[in-house]
């Protein structure tokens, strides 16, 4: 048993919110097959903000600090982890279904000679085995699955897994895993101006669609969104349409987003989008058309004019 | 430029009902109507783009079985300039892995400079073109949305990494991309575009023809095993609230307040 790892997930020197979910979900997991959590961490200068991942569960982070790895890259994570996991041997391997996370699963996957479960909703532990429950067929259908190799690669779908404190300790231990060649050169990364909280890590979007009518409207949202401490997705109708940036876009050919709170407005409910948005904790819709499929997805539903709801909602929000 | 564009015929989650096969270990896949996989269309795009800048060829790959000729024309009728189909039932419930080995044995058969796949497909797992650029040993970069050629040899990239922040990269060729949709508008493809690819040959490749083992592909080899399908529990149903708008709002945010994590 060489137990469960976490790929920590950092950016500029700081964790990524999946990488507290991630801990806290590998705990668990650790804990129904009577193992610990290692987490790896890849990064320069992070060897403090290791000693934290104590906190959600990790009993031992190993640390390889190198400039080569401040910022993260296909290759030189894949053959990091990949490095040390062929001498430890770990059960699993979880980390986000993030971007990166997206990014290293099939290459990791195949430097181990394993398979990968990504994306996934839920993981329990049955008769010493993981259970990975994850949305195919656009959350139409749910697949319950089993990696039959090891390491299992698993990643979890980011805002799904609660972070939980256990108060405990790592122990840090430094690590110098082989890198090989890293071919693919990050040149620049221009950044989203005002920084803007990502989709997928937000806890609170408004969201739009063809209802809209124009990009300019978009304004109203933004002001709720704000007031809300949230931020504006769109759908992908207000995309195609020119409104707003892909970067905007829920769906599943968008992002999938978790939130806690998801306020769809001017949004028919094509499956596509309900794809990217069915699991967010609370939906309310907000369309006039008493019809929409997103009403049926809704915990919520207000048939009325967008227009008329939305600023009253912020009005209603600033008292 | 050569270009191999890996495509996948899959169940078009827009058109069908999904529901549960006997056993429950598979979607019921009687009567489903098919099309290509959604970003497979925009990975298709870019390489035809990049090809017509640059020249070359555009060589599309899908496995599948017979009726997967479909998808192949379709693409073909886009602007690709040649396709090739690798079918046998050997292959059939192989995962990820298996179908990253099947295409690295296609792959050599060639000399490409660059493969694309689509960031993912019906079953959202997204891994088969990371396997493939690790079996290849090549360079990889997932859920790209820009490209464009720099200088001889190399490839200049964008993706985005967070919250709408976007990196942009250099990488040489030969590499493998994963395609986010958005980074073109695939074009239109008519009727009379696919009759005109009716009797362009497509070469048919089973296990043997690649040089594959059969045994070490298709269902008994994959790792990944299907536990159970189901199909997600609806919730208690949606509450209709009604009234004039202050009234909405001001209902809406006492809700909120206690189940939506608004403060």
């Amino acid at each position: 048993m060489a137990g469960v790892w976490v790929i920590a997930e950092q950016r500029d020197g700081a964790f990524r919110k999946i990488t507290f979910e991630a801990v806290s979900a590998a705990k668990k997991v650790a804990d129904g097959l009577g193992t610990e959590v290692t987490a790896v961490v890849l990064g320069s200068g992070l060897e403090a903000a290791s000693a934290d991942l104590g906190k959600y569960g990790a009993a031992k982070v190993l640390y390889a600090d190198s400039p080569e790895l401040a910022v993260y890259s296909t290759e030189g994570y894949a053959a990091a982890v990949a490095d040390l996991a062929k001498a430890s041997a770990p059960d699993a391997i979880i980390f986000g279904a993030s971007m990166q996370g997206k990014d290293l699963a099939g290459r990791l996957a195949a430097k181990l000679d394993t398979s990968a479960a990504v994306d996934c909703t839920a993981l329990a532990v049955e008769g010493g085995k993981i259970a990975i429950t994850r949305p195919i067929y656009a959350g139409k259908v749910y697949a319950q699955v089993a990696i039959n190799a090891a390491p299992q690669i698993i990643t979890l779908r980011p805002n799904v897994f609660d972070i939980v404190e256990t108060g405990g300790s790592a122990a840090v231990e430094k690590v110098s895993p082989a890198l090989g060649a890293i071919r693919v050169k990050q040149v620049e990364v221009l950044a989203e101006e005002g920084g803007k909280i990502d989709l997928t890590e937000a806890m609170i979007i408004v969201s739009g669609g063809r209802g809209m009518k124009e990009a300019a409207n978009f304004s109203i949202l933004e002001a709720l969104a704000s007031q809300l401490g949230g931020t504006v997705g769109a759908s992908r109708s207000a995309v195609d349409a020119g409104w707003r940036h892909h970067t905007d876009q829920v769906g599943q050919t968008g992002k999938v987003v978790t939130p806690n709170l998801y306020i769809a407005c001017g949004i028919s409910g094509a499956i596509q989008h309900l794809a990217g948005m069915g699991s967010s904790k609370v939906i309310v819709s907000i369309n006039k058309d008493p019809d929409a499929p997103i009403h049926t997805k809704a915990d919520f539903c207000v048939v009325g004019d967008l227009f008329e709801v939305v600023p009253a909602l912020t009005d209603e929000i600033k008292k | 430029m050569e270009i191999l564009v890996c495509v996948k015929q899959v169940p078009d989650t827009a058109e069908n009902d999904i529901e549960l096969a006997k056993g429950g270990r598979d979607i019921e896949r009687e009567d489903l109507v098919y099309s290509v996989n959604e970003w497979d269309n925009y990975a298709v795009e870019a390489a035809i783009q990049l090809r017509d800048q640059v020249g070359g060829r555009v060589t599309v790959v899908t496995i599948g079985g017979e009726e997967a000729d479909e998808v192949l024309r379709r693409q073909l009728a886009m602007g690709a300039d040649g396709g090739l189909h690798v079918n046998d039932e050997a292959l059939e419930g192989s995962d990820g892995l298996g179908l990253a080995r099947v295409l690295e044995a296609v792959a050599q058969q060639g000399s490409y400079d660059l493969i694309l796949t689509g960031a993912q497909a019906d079953d959202g797992a997204g891994q088969v073109g990371g396997m493939l650029a690790a079996l290849m040993d090549l360079p990889f970069a997932a859920l790209v949305n820009h490209i464009e050629p720099s200088g001889a040899g190399a490839l200049r990239i964008g993706r985005e990494v967070a919250g709408g922040d976007q990196e942009i990269s250099e990488m040489d060729l030969p590499c493998v991309l994963s395609i986010q949709t958005g980074i073109n508008q695939p074009r239109y493809v008519g009727i009379r575009g696919i009759r005109k690819v009716a009797s362009v040959e497509i070469p048919q490749l089973d296990a043997a023809a690649l040089g594959l083992d059969a045994a070490s592909l298709g269902a008994g080899a994959a790792r990944l095993r299907r536990l159970d399908y189901f199909v997600p529990q609806s919730g208690p149903g949606a509450r209709m609230l009604a009234g004039k708008p202050d009234q909405l709002a001001a209902q809406l945010v006492e809700i909120l307040k206690a189940k939506g994590g608004i403060r």
